[in-house]
């Protein structure tokens, strides 16, 4: 059966009957909570360096990097709080971690 | 008025006092009698002293406890009565019956105990070796029982041994074990 | 004549086992501990003989088979399980995660003392442990309703306004060891009662998936906190019905408050579990002689039936709660305090002597039941203390 909840983005108004029995939610919750804006450092991807094997993919502890028919495409920077375990794993240099502010302003700039 | 009778069991671990001791409950339930059993819980140690309990009421027993003031205490090993005091809390008018070899006058001057209590002797370690082949008295001692107090049939009993041993005993061991019952019921003694 | 055909002798543990076959749990994860052990042993043999279908999983713990519990209830499955002592005590966190995510296990529980000293024995003290936890407990008196209560726990448990988890518990040894006259229903008349569990949102329906056991803060603590509230508030009405069914169908009467003689009574007194019918065995007597005195014992602990017990003590000049395990450093025993508050409530003002009684199976002898009665005079007439004390052990 579906589990309905209230707005799902209100769930801190919800009142004590709309509470999900056992606090059981809906699957999937965690896509909308942005933890990207955590991050001091950002990993920064060089395409055309990478070989496509995975070992980021499988290291990354918040599923951030994104793979699309076996390629990776590109970084979840919504969701990826610049741990540094993608940049220590890959074996052919290239990714790269940065300042997250120095980031910000090469972008602005 | 409900009519309870409390059993206590004396015996060392090993003898087969709560077999007994259930035996004769489930036996009184077949005949309609509400029931208790149980051994006096504790690590169980062969040969260490125990004691089990059986009552026997007419209406739903509701009272939990251990067995103080009992009407009938059965003594499975005579050993006992040099370090267990088996007769404690036996009620006026009561009964015991003691596996022993001894006559009837010198159990009852070991016991010690009043006129008005009734004493039974009998060897039920001798018909047990003689029957089942083993020194388990908890079967005879239960054909004394029913003729010394008429608690239970002795009928009933071995009915109810055949339904109890019928899953684990071959044939053989169960009619050693009724007629173990059998010889313990004719040759018990009382005064 | 019919019930001397039915009836057949047993243990409390066996009639257990037995309620739970019937009940057909999709998953039982257990660990053997004295005096629980031949529950899950019988039922381990059930489930080797072919007579029940459930996945038996045998673990290294009760913190283990709890937590294996959980995933297989979070998951949809019905479960259940049995402990006692330190086992139950092993279980501690798991026993609020159960609750927390409301996940109907039906768990029995063969009350034991706590080490130190180690003692095997009864008493309360392990089960009153989880009395803060959340499941619903209950305490048969006898072996029959061991049965009877772990039957009704299931249906109690999985009924959509409740989904909470249930201690059926049984006095260990005195309940769960001695042979008692029973009697059970045929296993279809159980099923039929008992119907089929599907959980609402189970973890393996992959189409709708959920997440479980998830982290709240702030509001949505308080508020799941407090709906598990609600929830095992209101299931005593649930208990009473499913009760009342069941008693349609057995014939042997549940009762969330049992009470005895209280119409009248001068002199009550309040226990748990097996020594009940210690009490209502004196009782008997002394009513017998012209006194008035009366018995309540509530079945169901969890939720505590407040108002039904102080309504059986309003007649009273003052009452006596006897509890089978201690709240060290606290005025009274867990039904003590519990007993108190509720007469407080009702306005009731009479007073009340809480005795903690049979620890690490202390007997509760007819003497010192009867002990209990006589003081109550005294306290009436204010000659005793109301003080709590140690049943024999009075200074």
């Amino acid at each position: 059966m579906k589990l309905i909840t209230p707005n799902i983005e209100d769930f801190n108004s919800w009142t004590v009957d709309q509470m999900p029995t056992g606090f059981v939610m809906p699957g999937g919750l965690s896509e909308h909570y942005i933890t990207g804006g955590w991050r001091s450092m950002r990993p920064v991807w060089n395409a055309e360096a990478c070989t496509n094997c995975m070992l980021c993919w499988i290291s990354c502890p918040d599923s951030s990097i994104i793979v699309q028919d076996g390629k990776m495409v590109g970084i979840d920077y919504d969701h990826c709080k610049g741990c540094g375990v993608c940049v220590h794993e890959c074996r052919f240099g290239c990714l790269e971690l940065i300042r997250e502010d120095q980031a910000d302003a090469a972008k602005e700039a | 008025m409900s009519q309870l009778t409390e059993i206590r069991w004396h015996a060392r671990a090993g003898q087969g006092a709560v077999t007994a001791a259930k035996l004769v409950a489930d036996t009184a339930l077949m005949q309609g009698a509400y029931i208790q059993a149980m051994p006096e819980y504790g690590p169980e140690r062969n040969g260490a002293p125990l004691k089990a309990y059986t009552r026997v009421c007419s209406e739903p027993i509701e009272v939990h406890n251990t067995i103080t003031n009992p009407a009938i205490v059965i003594v499975l090993d005579e050993t006992l009565l040099d370090t267990v005091d088996v007769t404690e809390g036996l009620l006026p008018g009561g009964t015991v019956i003691l596996n022993s070899e001894m006559s009837l006058a010198c159990a009852r001057e070991r016991l010690g105990v009043a006129n008005d209590v009734t004493v039974a002797v009998v060897d039920a370690s001798k018909i047990a070796l003689e029957t089942i082949g083993r020194n388990v008295p908890n079967t005879p001692i239960v054909g004394a029982l029913s003729k010394v107090t008429g608690l239970v049939p002795v009928d009933a009993v071995k009915q109810r041994l055949t339904i109890m041993f019928g899953k684990k005993f071959s044939q053989e061991m169960i009619d050693a074990n009724l007629a173990s019952v059998d010889r313990a019921y004719k040759e018990v003694e009382l005064a | 004549m019919s019930t001397e055909i039915k009836a057949f002798s047993a243990t409390g543990n066996q009639m257990v086992a037995e309620a739970m076959r019937q009940a057909e749990p999709d998953v039982m994860a257990a660990y053997p501990i004295t005096p629980q052990t031949t529950i899950v042993e019988s039922f381990a043999k059930f489930v080797a003989d072919g007579r029940v279908h459930t996945e038996y999983v045998t673990v290294e713990s009760e913190h283990s088979a709890l937590s294996a519990c959980v995933g297989a209830s979070a998951a949809g499955a019905r479960v259940a399980t049995a402990t006692a002592s330190q086992g139950l005590a092993l279980m501690w966190e798991e026993l609020h995660i159960t609750a927390g995510m409301r996940l109907p296990i039906v768990m029995a529980n063969a009350n034991r003392a706590l080490a130190a000293p180690i003692n095997i024995h009864c008493d309360h003290s392990d089960i009153m442990g989880a009395r803060d936890t959340g499941w619903i407990i209950m305490f048969a008196e006898t072996a029959q309703e061991a049965y009877d209560n772990t039957v009704v726990s299931f249906k109690v448990a999985e009924d959509a306004r409740v989904q909470l988890p249930v201690l059926t518990t049984l006095d260990g040894f005195t309940t769960s060891h001695a042979m008692e006259r029973c009697e059970m229903e045929d296993d279809d008349t159980v099923r039929a009662f008992v119907g089929d569990y599907v959980a609402a949102h189970p973890l393996l329906d992959t189409d709708n998936p959920v997440g479980c056991g998830s982290y709240a803060l702030g509001d949505c603590y308080m508020k799941t906190h407090l709906a598990c509230r609600r929830a095992n508030t209101g299931a005593l009405s649930v208990i009473e019905e499913y009760g009342k069914a069941w008693e349609a169908i057995c014939g042997r009467p549940f009762n969330v408050v049992d009470t005895w003689g209280t119409e009248d009574a001068d002199y009550v007194v309040v226990v748990l579990g097996s020594a009940a019918g210690n009490a209502r065995h004196i009782a008997r007597e002394l009513c017998a002689q012209g006194r008035r005195v009366g018995v309540v014992r509530p079945k169901v602990f969890r939720p505590f039936p407040a108002a039904a017990v102080a309504a059986a003590c309003k007649t009273a000049k003052a009452v006596a709660v006897m509890d089978r395990s201690d709240s060290i450093g606290a005025a009274h025993g867990p039904l003590g305090a519990e007993v108190i508050s509720a007469l407080h409530e009702a306005g009731l003002t009479m007073p009340v002597k809480n005795y903690i009684f049979g620890l690490g199976g202390q007997d509760l002898t007819n003497e010192l039941m009867t002990s209990i009665f006589d003081t109550l005079e005294d306290v009436a007439a204010g000659t005793a203390s109301p003080a709590l004390s140690y049943l024999g052990f009075e200074e």
